[in-house]
């Protein structure tokens, strides 16, 4: 009796995420390989994409870097310090969670769109933010302020504060004490921080549609390109394009069952 | 009392804080509120004619029912994938653990497409739908609470699981060998302890839900009146440079996101005081 119900809810269960998780990433790469392995990469090459790879990889090497150290002056504060008002920061750095991505991108048009506060004198300085790249990196940092934070903040506060302690008292200085004993505690968690951050970056489609304005060739990420080829009916192109992405997503994945693996030792 | 509290020795606290203070604010909190302050200068009137516009109306119902419907449907099922994932042994367990992130992992943008060509009238799940029961997915409120489910099921089973890992086999081997039946301790012993992370699960899955852009437009076809989420909206007003529109409909998501952070915050409170008694 008690196997069956077992076997039972394992089956309802694996049914569930057959039908809502597993099709749509078969699907992706079902749709790519349509018209063959060949046809695959000649309409990743044909769809224009290297120019779109290039910009996500600039705005990831832009934003990933600095919510990295974000999230570690955070995560420092954080779990080294007791202070009021710790747990409203807490929920100041998930605001960008709660946040519809659509709305991130609105907000850096309203502050620096032509219509925006800054808007006329940046225009009179010919300096352009929105329907440019720095107006992407805005709204992909905003919306990817927590990541880091979120996955370092939990390892420092489950490792207190007594190795460090011991480090300052036996004469280390901060930042020896920070790079010889804080971070080899946490590098597998900041690694997988990292990882999961810049996948965000390279895939965020909401904020960025906003403050993109799609030019071709200028601020055009992969997210958005794949809507283009997709509104264009190109869908082996779409769906190619987007195996690029899903293959990040999965080294995503990959990476946090080796951080969880490796942490567990 | 207050001489027995250690002095902390460590250094960085000033520039730690003000570097994560400084960039929260440039960031996040002044663009934000630059949002508010937008549509504090247009006036209320303008405000509540553009958020109760017949349009609007038809795409808070959509969206509120659809987020609402793929919650629920997430607590049932994601419940189940945690409780599975927790207590049995099966091949391939590990593989379905990491899968579970996938709606985190994969951008927003591909899974729409990706569902979209699943549940269209020609794909894989749309066209046996549509033959033998003429249901229609795509282009439809139900495609919306299809998308939306998938974005929301890990919060619930990633807020579960580690509760229902935590908890002690011996409460219900208690409850079993006093007589209770299977479903009895489920109920009355398995479900008070899950409850607050389940809600937690349940709001932060709802929370998504509801700004969630991406993976609904290509499924959802954006009918007007029919089809149409909030946060496309926004972007439809924008693209009619009619920011002012834009802003209204930003504030009141806004606010409805913030209410439920904070009621997310205080169940996450309890339901850490919950595993610390």
């Amino acid at each position: 009796m008690t196997r069956i119900v077992q076997w039972l809810l394992v089956g309802v269960a694996l049914l569930f995420l057959s039908l809502f998780l597993v099709s749509p990433l078969v699907a992706v790469f079902a749709e790519a390989l349509d018209n063959g392995l060949g046809l695959y990469w000649e309409s990743i090459k044909e769809s224009d994409a290297r120019s779109t790879i290039y910009i996500t990889l600039t705005i990831a090497a832009i934003a990933v870097p600095l919510n990295t150290i974000f999230g570690l002056a955070a995560a420092w504060t954080i779990t080294k310090f007791d202070f009021r008002g710790k747990n409203v920061l807490l929920t100041l750095i998930d605001i960008p969670f709660a946040v519809s991505p659509v709305i991130s991108g609105l907000i850096f048009v309203l502050l620096f769109g032509l219509q925006g506060w800054f808007g006329q004198w940046l225009a009179d300085h010919d300096i352009q933010i929105i329907f440019a790249v720095p107006g992407i990196v805005l709204a992909t940092m905003f919306v990817t302020v927590p990541f880091v934070a979120r996955e370092v903040i939990p390892l420092m506060q489950a490792q207190g504060r007594e190795e460090e302690e011991a480090a300052m008292v036996l004469g280390a200085t901060g930042w020896q004490t920070f790079l010889r004993v804080t971070l080899p505690n946490i590098r597998w968690g900041l690694l997988y921080g990292v990882i999961l951050c810049t996948a965000r970056c390279m895939g965020e489609f909401g904020a960025v549609n906003v403050v993109s304005g799609k030019i071709r060739g200028l601020t055009n990420t992969i997210p958005l390109h794949v809507e283009i080829l997709y509104n264009e009916y190109n869908y082996v192109g779409a769906f190619a394009v987007a195996s690029l992405l899903t293959l990040l997503a999965l080294v995503t994945l990959v990476a946090k069952k080796i951080v969880e693996w490796k942490t567990a030792q | 009392m207050a001489r027995t509290r250690r002095r902390n020795i460590l250094p960085g606290f000033g520039i730690s804080t003000g570097l994560t203070l400084g960039y929260l604010s440039l960031l996040v909190l002044i663009p934000l509120s630059a949002a508010f302050l937008r549509t504090a200068v247009g006036g209320w009137e303008h405000f509540w004619t553009t958020v109760t516009a017949p349009r609007l109306i038809a795409s808070y119902k959509l969206t509120l029912g659809a987020s609402l419907g793929a919650a629920l449907i997430n607590a049932l099922f994601g419940l189940l994938v945690a409780w599975v994932l927790a207590r049995y042994e099966f091949p391939g367990k590990s593989f379905v653990d990491a899968l579970v992130d996938l709606p985190f992992a994969l951008p927003t943008a591909v899974a729409g497409i990706s569902l979209t060509a699943i549940y269209s009238e020609s794909g894989w799940f749309g066209k046996p739908l549509m033959e033998t029961l003429g249901i229609k997915v795509a282009f439809t409120p139900l495609g919306v609470l299809v998308a939306l489910t998938f974005v929301g099921l890990p919060f619930v089973v990633r807020s579960v699981q580690p509760v229902l890992e935590d908890l002690d086999k011996e409460t219900e081997d208690a409850a079993r060998s006093l007589g209770a039946t299977r479903w009895q301790t489920f109920t009355r012993v398995i479900m008070p302890t899950v409850l607050p992370a389940l809600l937690t699960g349940f709001a932060l899955a709802f929370a998504r839900a509801i700004g969630e852009y991406g993976s609904v437009v290509f499924i959802s076809g954006n009918l007007p009146l029919r089809t149409e989420i909030t946060p496309l909206l926004i972007i439809t007003k924008l693209e009619q440079y009619d920011y002012a529109g834009a802003t209204a409909i930003a504030v009141v998501m806004l606010v409805a996101s913030f209410i439920l952070l904070l009621a997310i915050n205080l169940l996450q409170a309890r339901s850490r005081r919950y595993q610390e008694l």
